[in-house]
């Protein structure tokens, strides 16, 4: 019967933490804004991963690169 | 070329400003942790609440940096997957295996015992709540390191080889990549940085209630604690500072001569304490290094710092490309031409290894990878046209170390100054001083900004130490896009700065004696 009543403590803990929460629910909100900016845009639209947008497997990206690393030097 | 140019140019920009903007909070985080946890400490030994209350006010603005300072490191790793795609792709699991390491393992304990650390005071034992701020001061330093280790093999690249099947490095001792010199001695330079920032952060903070007349006994308690902590980093710090110089000196001596405006190489080698370059100086004209220079009145302290030698031959730039002289392993230094010839061998060699390995020759296989294996150490020099371009931005980079290196030096006569007048009980009432401890913090940030401009602007034109320059490791994408996404950031960056600067200063106002959570 330990774990549950643990349980509720770690529940209560985290409750009333956020509940007191006074200079730190304007900095959670500061958090998830960023969060969201830095994931859910500039992520998803500005940055996506140059050789997995494009190549399915390793094999194809390796060949790539070697390409680009040959090409340069020509 | 050009076109080529711009897009290192930007790529390297937007590069800079994360990695800068990011080094904003990081210091603060680590140094001001300590002093909190500290605070904290002696509070638990002593009962004494002033202690607490204290180690809580510091904590709340560690809280605020924290906070608005939290994952604006990933924002590097969207760059490196978006604009330096080769580069990503050439280091293989050299640095996914220490970032991996920090997110999981740091990161989480980070996460676990920041809560209990702000949420905790009344709910858990005194003890265990300072187990808890230790664990994540710890949690954040760890996370440095393994951020360092990764930087360190850019510049020093140990423990791995290179696979010409899967063009990628791969890790061969995962200790000699955490333990190499480069990367230790990074690590406790700029940990150690961060703790004199820290405490000149905390001295200045003070020095403002005492000049408003607020929380006197707070404020001069906190000094003590800053002074003390302050004045031990900062001369451990010269220490490892010497521990830089000797590393780059092994091992990227055209950094060392740029850092120093060392054009032609001498031996017993002074350092400059002040000095004004001649901008038409080339490596390979006569004309004078300096308009003017006034050295350390110390004969031979560049030999002795780079070298641990007074009487040491320090190589400058032209001797650096035209090679010849003795390197410290005694071997003698080959020119650029020979490096240039060897760095094309290897490329042939990697070249003649595709071929070989799609006709399915296992002889010429064989061959080719015993040319890249001989020359692969030469490999990015392949792609250098011309032996100016192994030469960083002088001015940036020598200017950069002396205001880091003057800067350090102020910091430990502040130290002193300000913790014998406090032991005296004289710096309450020395306005002048309290005012300059406050104009010190941003002293502080560029100190740090310097050191982070000599050691990255120092390693062009190296993605990575003389195996991957910046062109060949830079994503073949539109410049335009890199432009689009630097002004974005700086949008972001700038209002993500006023928004920490206007509730950090907001909350310093309201004091120690505000109950915040």
């Amino acid at each position: 019967m330990k774990t549950p009543a643990f349980l509720y403590h770690l529940y209560t803990f985290y409750r009333d933490g956020f509940k007191n929460m006074t200079v730190g629910r304007t900095l959670w909100i500061l958090v998830l804004i960023k969060l969201f900016i830095m994931f859910a845009v500039l992520k998803v639209f500005f940055f996506p991963d140059f050789l997995n947008s494009r190549f399915d497997n390793n094999e194809s990206k390796a060949d790539y690169v070697r390409q680009e690393l040959l090409k340069i030097n020509q | 070329m050009e076109i080529l140019s711009s897009l290192v140019d930007w790529s390297r920009a937007q590069f800079a400003m994360t990695a800068m903007y990011h080094w904003l909070f990081v210091p603060l985080t680590l140094g001001l942790g300590v002093i909190m946890s500290v605070m904290e400490t002696l509070y638990v030994k002593t009962g004494n609440e002033q202690w607490k209350r204290a180690a809580k006010f510091w904590m709340t603005l560690f809280g605020i940096n924290f906070a608005v300072g939290v994952a604006t490191g990933l924002i590097l790793e969207f760059e490196f997957g978006t604009n330096w795609s080769n580069y990503s792709w050439f280091v293989g699991d050299i640095f996914g295996a220490p970032l991996a390491i920090e997110g999981v393992v740091a990161f989480f304990m980070e996460a676990t015992f920041i809560s209990i650390m702000f949420f905790g005071w009344k709910r858990v034992s005194k003890k265990f709540h300072l187990a808890s701020t230790w664990l994540t001061v710890i949690g954040a330093t760890i996370s440095s390191l393994w951020i360092l280790v990764a930087n360190a093999w850019m510049q020093y690249p140990a423990g791995t080889t290179f696979n010409p099947e899967t063009v990628r490095n791969e890790m061969t001792d995962f200790w000699s990549v955490l333990f190499s010199p480069v990367a230790m001695n990074k690590f406790f330079h700029t940990v150690i940085s961060a703790w004199v920032l820290g405490s000149i952060f905390v001295i200045g903070i003070s020095s403002w209630f005492l000049l408003k007349k607020r929380q006197t006994d707070f404020a001069l308690k906190s000094i003590r604690i800053g002074t003390v902590f302050g004045l031990i980093s900062s001369i451990i710090l010269l220490v490892t500072g010497h521990g830089s110089a000797y590393h780059v000196a092994q091992r990227q001596p055209m950094k060392l001569a740029v850092m120093e405006g060392l054009y032609h190489g001498k031996e017993k080698a002074d350092l400059q304490a002040f000095a004004i370059l001649n901008t038409s100086k080339t490596y390979d004209n006569t004309e004078d290094e300096f308009l003017l220079s006034i050295p350390v009145p110390i004969p031979g302290l560049l030999s002795w710092l780079g070298y641990d030698n007074c009487n040491a031959f320090v190589p400058g730039v032209s001797d650096i490309i035209k090679g010849g002289y003795q390197l410290p392993s005694g071997q003698t230094a080959l020119s650029f031409d020979e490096k240039q010839r060897r760095g094309k061998e290897a490329i042939r060699s990697l070249s003649d290894f595709r071929q070989a390995a799609a006709t399915g020759d296992a002889e010429a296989k064989a061959k080719a990878k015993v040319g890249l294996d001989e020359n692969y150490d030469y490999f990015g020099y392949g792609y250098i046209d011309k032996a100016e371009d192994l030469i960083p931005n002088m001015p940036l980079v020598f200017y950069s170390f002396h205001i880091m290196v003057i800067l350090g030096m102020y910091f430990i006569l502040f130290f002193i100054v300000v913790g014998v007048l406090v032991y005296r009980k004289k710096f309450e009432n020395i306005k002048w001083l309290q005012k300059l401890a406050i104009w010190t913090i941003p002293l502080a940030y560029v100190a740090g900004q310097t050191g982070w401009i000599v050691a990255e602007v120092g390693r062009y034109p190296w993605a990575i130490q003389e195996v991957l320059p910046l062109n060949a490791a830079v994503s073949k994408i539109s410049t335009g896009s890199v432009q689009l996404t630097f002004f974005l950031f700086l949008a972001l960056f700038s209002v993500l700065l006023v928004a920490e600067l206007g509730i950090l200063t907001r909350q310093i106002k309201k004091g120690p004696e505000a109950e915040v959570n």
